[in-house]
């Protein structure tokens, strides 16, 4: 699939940040209404991170008014016009399909700490 | 609409170099098949008078002089033009506009134009009749035994007492011309020469596939209506 690389390059961003499965991200995503555009967040955790080049896509889950809400988005998507992480997760798994079947506290998902080594 | 025959068909020959995605002016994803098209090199110009048919006849790829053969080194010759690899010729009522030695490049399309792209599709070797006419089998169950995939009924028994000829069966699939119509070319390199097609077309990537505009529908070349 190399031969593509460089036409995909047009369409890659530059500007993702660094995060994995277990993030919490604040999605911001750009909304058209009639002529009128404006930026939507969508606040969730990283259940899922797929696909790779410019094919990668990953999955925000929130629970909203007690549902659970998910949205897919391609990374390099333009309708996305920031990503920002708020707290990095510590998980030991890539999809993190199990929290569908946990609500409340059982759902959240420990921060991760850094140790400082000396 | 006017009759296909009459309508002006220009066609490059180029090789797929697989498929990716781009996102449009929307922002919705579109699938693309690249087409690395030419550069390719017009050979002969069919004339109704000469040839009692109008088309322009286009050459692409680098061959090894020695392995063409005399003939055609012949025929390359005449034209004034190194040989190629391929050789195809293209029908088309206004041949004569086109002069021998002329480039053909990739800008002869714009995007948004309707082509259509003939390739060789992947053969898939004797296949089976779900997979190569999409018959549906018999059943999982029921008393189906060793027959899942089988055709069933192939005719009826003592009239006719044989199998009609074109009766649909197992054999071989793929590897046959195919041509798939009515395509939307999304976007043109012309730099690179390259066809950003939206869609699959025929054949393995690596293949030799010739995009020529569309032969039947409505609006052939420019914007189309969204």
């Amino acid at each position: 699939m190399h031969t593509l690389d460089i036409l995909d390059a047009a369409s890659m961003r530059s500007d993702v940040p660094d995060f994995r499965p277990g993030d919490t991200l604040k999605v911001h995503v750009r909304v058209v209404e009639g002529n009128r555009e404006r930026v939507q967040i969508f606040q969730g955790v990283v259940i899922r991170r797929q696909g790779g080049g410019v094919r990668e896509t990953f999955t925000v889950r929130k629970v909203s008014f007690g549902v659970g809400v998910e949205r897919t988005f391609p990374v390099h998507t333009p309708i996305v016009s920031k990503i920002e992480v708020v707290t990095r997760g510590d998980v030991r798994r890539a999809k993190l399909y199990y929290l569908r079947d946990l609500r409340g506290k059982k759902a959240k998902i420990k921060e991760k700490r850094y140790t400082v080594r000396g | 609409m006017a009759d296909h025959r009459l309508r002006s068909i220009q066609g490059i020959l180029g090789e797929k170099l697989g498929m990716t995605q781009v996102f449009d002016a929307d922002n919705r994803m579109v699938p693309v098949t690249v087409v690395k098209a030419g550069p390719c090199v017009v050979t002969q110009v069919r004339t109704p008078d000469k040839d009692g048919y109008s088309a322009v006849q286009i050459a692409f790829g680098a061959v090894d002089p020695r392995k063409v053969t005399k003939p055609e080194t012949g025929h390359f010759r005449k034209a004034g033009v190194p040989p190629r690899r391929y050789l195809v010729e293209v029908r088309t009522p206004d041949a004569s506009t086109y002069q021998v030695g002329q480039e053909v490049t990739a800008e002869i399309f714009a995007a948004g134009a309707r082509v259509d792209v003939v390739g060789t599709s992947k053969g898939k070797g004797y296949a089976g009749v779900m997979k190569r006419h999409n018959f549906a089998g018999l059943g999982a169950s029921h008393g189906t035994q060793r027959m899942h995939r089988s055709p069933g009924s192939i005719g009826a028994c003592a009239t006719p007492a044989r199998v009609f000829k074109g009766t649909r069966m197992a054999g071989r699939m793929g590897g046959a011309r195919t041509t798939t119509l009515n395509l939307t070319v999304h976007a043109v390199d012309a730099d690179r020469g390259l066809l950003l097609i939206k869609g699959a077309v025929p054949g393995p990537t690596g293949g030799t596939v010739l995009v020529r505009t569309a032969v039947k529908g409505g609006s052939t070349g420019g914007a189309v209506p969204a």
